[in-house]
């Protein structure tokens, strides 16, 4: 028999008992090995290694997600690290950044990684005839210069204190200075892994780097094979199957099959991506506040989310800014259905009823026709008509959206607060489809923007959060969650990114064998 | 002979005209649908700058008659041209490094594809069908022969992609026995590329199934009451002989026509059976491409398509020609 000491048990049972605590069993370390086999959709025969062109989820896993490195990175809990950045320091007024570069890291060419490689591969994006989705990122830079080997320092333009974050975006991938053509034909990066074979819109499979900066804590498998599999029902039998280990994007209408199989675990984060009803804040009747508030009461936004997104969604408090954002104020008072106060509001406009055309099509998201149709419902009581009017799905961003007067749309949501205001809600901005400029809005987002004292910019965005769901143009009524399953087989780590799909789309960085 | 020559070149003049006539046809039919390339690609980015520049890079700002011009100049010098999609990512690099795939680069491996799949079905599908005519016609109204009826009545009027899936429920979910992705790409090998194409295979076999082998028992059946057959039955042969030696070479005219349009149909039909098993053919492809507008794969892909019918067809009538000794020597 063997002898324990009191302490050794004291020691042992605690340990039991914090890992009881805390879920993890025991064989929870990452081990490296296996191929991780993944069906994704959003492929295209047009796809490429150019960052710039990247769009949808199949390219952006393949080239950020595994064979490319960006500046910095947003890890899975949704804080910034340094990818191919180690450290970085702002001067007070936000406005003039210096990278510190990783020193050591070579392209799967062989060519070392510096200063030289982050400027052109930035440049590439402003350059003349290039359209680039990232070109408003860059093009506020009005300086770079190169003040090291391993360092290098941008001037931008006003002060931004998201700009680490800005580097983090999938379309500014690195690329070796000087081959950047030959980088894009043949994908060759400074990831995890190397390019083995690509054929677009059908599938792209990469090995291990041998020897690589992220060491032993990323990057665990040794082979990827990414198929791109568009058809919803044909990625699920691939899971079934057994001929994919994890896929993206499941039917919540076959959601059960999945979970009747022990074999498949569904995993689901509730990320930025939304929904929305904007309204052109511009024309007649949305220019006045109160109807817009009439309008915010009058849609019942928990019945949206349990019959549209049957469950997998967050009601929305109509702001853009979701809880994967850092400064997402989870405490605001949500805006209930109450068709008491919809009335109260109508009649401070001087109305009875309203009749309002609402133009939607499935094409701004999946249920956008039934979501109208229950909002249509529910506004009722409140004397609020709305007349649904079903838009061809084609041309719809082309001729119904920033057109019509009240219509509905999504965004994916952005990693930054700024970064999303900037997108749809500055004044001025081409995607405004608010048209909505409220002042105090305006100015709190000009001064948070260059704020780089963390808990005043709270602050302020939680004030804009406020003005948005009192006053602003959007009705936003839920967030939609990221639903994707995975076999058995596959291992992930406890926090997963809720950014994009597919932990950030790294899961060739972050999953291993299980 | 000389006659059947003659045949031929008349009817591939026809068939080219057949061709001008189609690429017209689905040139305005896409023109007609909503939305052009650049609104397709853009989707919610699609500002009218955007749009505008994408238009103006792909000439898509001309009137479609000049368009159809340029494409037709081309195509007749055997230039199908560049995908919109990638001439936009020519423009998006910025210079225009003239390194392009052209559409015949890029349907040429769908294309291949999809013929593999065409000639597995066929392997399987037409021995298959003539072989359950035949025995139908020998064993006419008896269980075996309703049986064969009604199953291949079903499978022929059931939906190719219910089809599809109750096929991968049962050979690959159930009796995990073949994948149901076949993904097939370059290097694999041809046992692997087989393995991976049987269900999307099975599947047409079981859409093209009923057709050929209902027409090989009718052909057959309706012979049996000629006199010549009645003439060799009193011969004394067996039942089996009289039909494979005597009726079914007189049967082969219509029958090879049947074939012959099944074989047209695994190339232009097979467009949701390529959808359900993800396989990388032309049918996916011209899904992509409609999709996305993209004139010039749509274009390539029906005349592929409506070629592929013309040539067939002609095959069939060359073929009944020759089976018929009567037509073969006219007087």
């Amino acid at each position: 028999m063997t002898r324990i000491s009191r302490r050794g048990l004291l020691r042992t049972g605690a340990a039991a008992g914090v890992l009881a605590a805390s879920g993890l069993p025991l064989f929870a370390q990452p081990k490296r090995g296996g191929r991780l086999r993944v069906g994704l959709n959003g492929a295209n025969t047009s796809d490429s290694w150019d960052g710039r062109t990247h769009s949808d989820l199949y390219m952006i896993a393949s080239a950020q997600g595994a064979v490319f490195d960006s500046l910095t990175e947003v890890a899975a809990d949704g804080s910034l690290i340094g990818e191919l950045a180690t450290d970085w320091e702002a001067t007070p007024d936000a406005k003039t950044w210096t990278f510190n570069l990783r020193q050591g890291v070579t392209f799967h060419n062989g060519k070392p990684f510096g200063a030289d490689d982050v400027i052109e591969s930035l440049q590439m994006h402003v350059a003349e005839g290039a359209k680039s989705a990232a070109q408003p990122i860059v093009a506020a830079i009005s300086e770079m210069k190169k003040t090291g080997e391993h360092q290098v320092q941008f001037t931008l333009e006003a002060g931004n204190a998201d700009f680490p974050y800005l580097m983090s975006d999938y379309h500014l991938l690195m690329y070796p200075a000087g081959q950047i053509e030959e980088a894009i034909a043949k994908g060759i990066g400074t990831g995890l892994y190397e390019v083995t074979s690509f054929e677009p819109g059908v599938r792209m499979t990469a090995r291990r780097v041998d020897s690589h900066y992220k060491g032993d804590s990323a990057g665990f498998f040794d082979e990827l094979e990414y198929i791109a599999i568009n058809d919803s029902t044909a990625r699920m039998n691939a899971l079934m199957t057994g001929q994919v280990d994890a896929i993206n994007r499941i039917d919540f209408k076959t959601e059960a099959l999945l979970k009747a199989n022990p074999m498949i675990r569904i995993q689901e984060v509730t990320g930025n991506q939304h929904y929305t009803f904007p309204m052109l804040t511009k024309v007649d009747p949305f220019t006045d506040v109160n109807i817009r508030r009439a309008l915010k009461y009058g849609i019942n936004r928990q019945e949206l989310v349990d019959k549209i997104l049957l469950g997998h969604g967050l009601a929305g408090n109509d702001t853009p800014i979701g809880p994967a954002n850092q400064y997402f104020h989870a405490d605001m008072e949500p805006l209930t259905y109450d068709l008491d106060k919809a009335k109260f509001y109508l009649k401070e406009a001087g109305l009875t009823e309203l009749n309002i055309d609402l133009n939607v099509s499935d094409a701004a998201f999946n249920g956008a026709v039934d979501a109208a149709q229950l909002y249509q419902a529910s506004a009722k009581g409140a004397g609020i008509n709305i007349n649904v009017v079903q838009e061809p799905a084609d041309g719809y961003w082309s001729n119904v959206w920033l057109k019509k007067p009240f219509c509905a749309s999504y965004f994916s949501g952005r990693a930054t607060e700024d970064w999303m205001f900037a997108t749809a809600y500055e004044a001025g901005v081409p995607w405004n489809d608010t048209q909505w400029d409220e002042p105090r809005f305006q100015e709190l987002l000009l001064l948070a923007r260059a704020e780089l004292d963390s808990n005043k910019r709270r602050e302020m965005y939680h004030e804009m959060q406020q003005i948005l769901r009192d006053d602003g143009g959007a009705i936003i009524p839920m967030f939609a969650n990221y639903v994707q399953a995975l076999s058995t087989k596959v291992a992930t780590g406890d926090t997963v990114g809720n950014l994009w799909q597919m932990d950030n789309a790294r899961m060739a960085e972050r999953w291993w064998m299980a | 002979m000389q006659s059947v020559i003659r045949i031929i070149l008349q009817r591939l003049g026809l068939g080219l005209l057949t061709l001008f006539v189609v690429s017209i046809v689905i040139f305005t039919a896409v023109n007609m649908l909503p939305g052009d390339f650049a609104q397709a690609i853009l989707g919610q980015g699609a500002t009218p700058a955007a749009v505008e520049s994408i238009r103006r890079d792909l000439g898509l700002d001309q009137p479609p008659i000049t368009r159809y011009i340029q494409w037709l100049s081309g195509a007749l010098q055997g230039d199908l041209g560049n995908s919109f999609a990638q001439a936009n990512f020519a423009s998006f690099v910025g210079a225009d490094s003239g390194v392009r795939t052209t559409v015949a680069q890029q349907i040429a491996p769908r294309f291949e594809n999809t013929m593999f799949l065409a000639a597995v079905t066929a392997c399987i599908a037409v021995p298959v069908s003539l072989v359950l005519g035949i025995l139908a016609a020998l064993f006419r109204n008896s269980v075996f022969d309703r049986a064969t009826n009604v199953t291949t009545l079903t499978s022929i009027s059931s939906p190719e992609f219910f089809l599809a899936y109750v096929l991968i429920l049962f050979l690959a979910v159930l009796n995990p026995v073949l994948p149901s992705l076949s993904n097939i790409y370059d290097g694999m090998s041809f046992g692997e590329r087989l393995e991976k194409t049987l269900l999307p295979a099975l599947t047409l076999t079981l859409v093209v199934t009923a057709h050929m082998m209902r027409m090989t028992r009718a052909a057959i059946i309706n012979l049996l009451a000629s006199p010549y057959i009645e003439m060799a039955r009193l011969k004394g042969m067996s039942p089996m002989r009289v039909i494979v030696k005597h009726a079914l070479p007189n049967a082969l005219a219509p029958i090879i026509n049947v074939i012959a349009l099944n074989l047209a149909y695994l190339i232009t039909g097979v467009v949701v059976v390529e959808v359900v098993f993800v396989y990388p053919g032309i049918g996916q492809l011209f899904v992509d491409s409609v999709k996305i507008r993209d004139i010039p794969v749509v274009q390539a892909c029906c005349l592929i398509f409506a070629a592929a019918y013309i040539l067939l067809n002609l095959t069939a009538d060359i073929l009944s020609i020759l089976s018929n000794p009567r037509l073969r020597h006219p007087k």
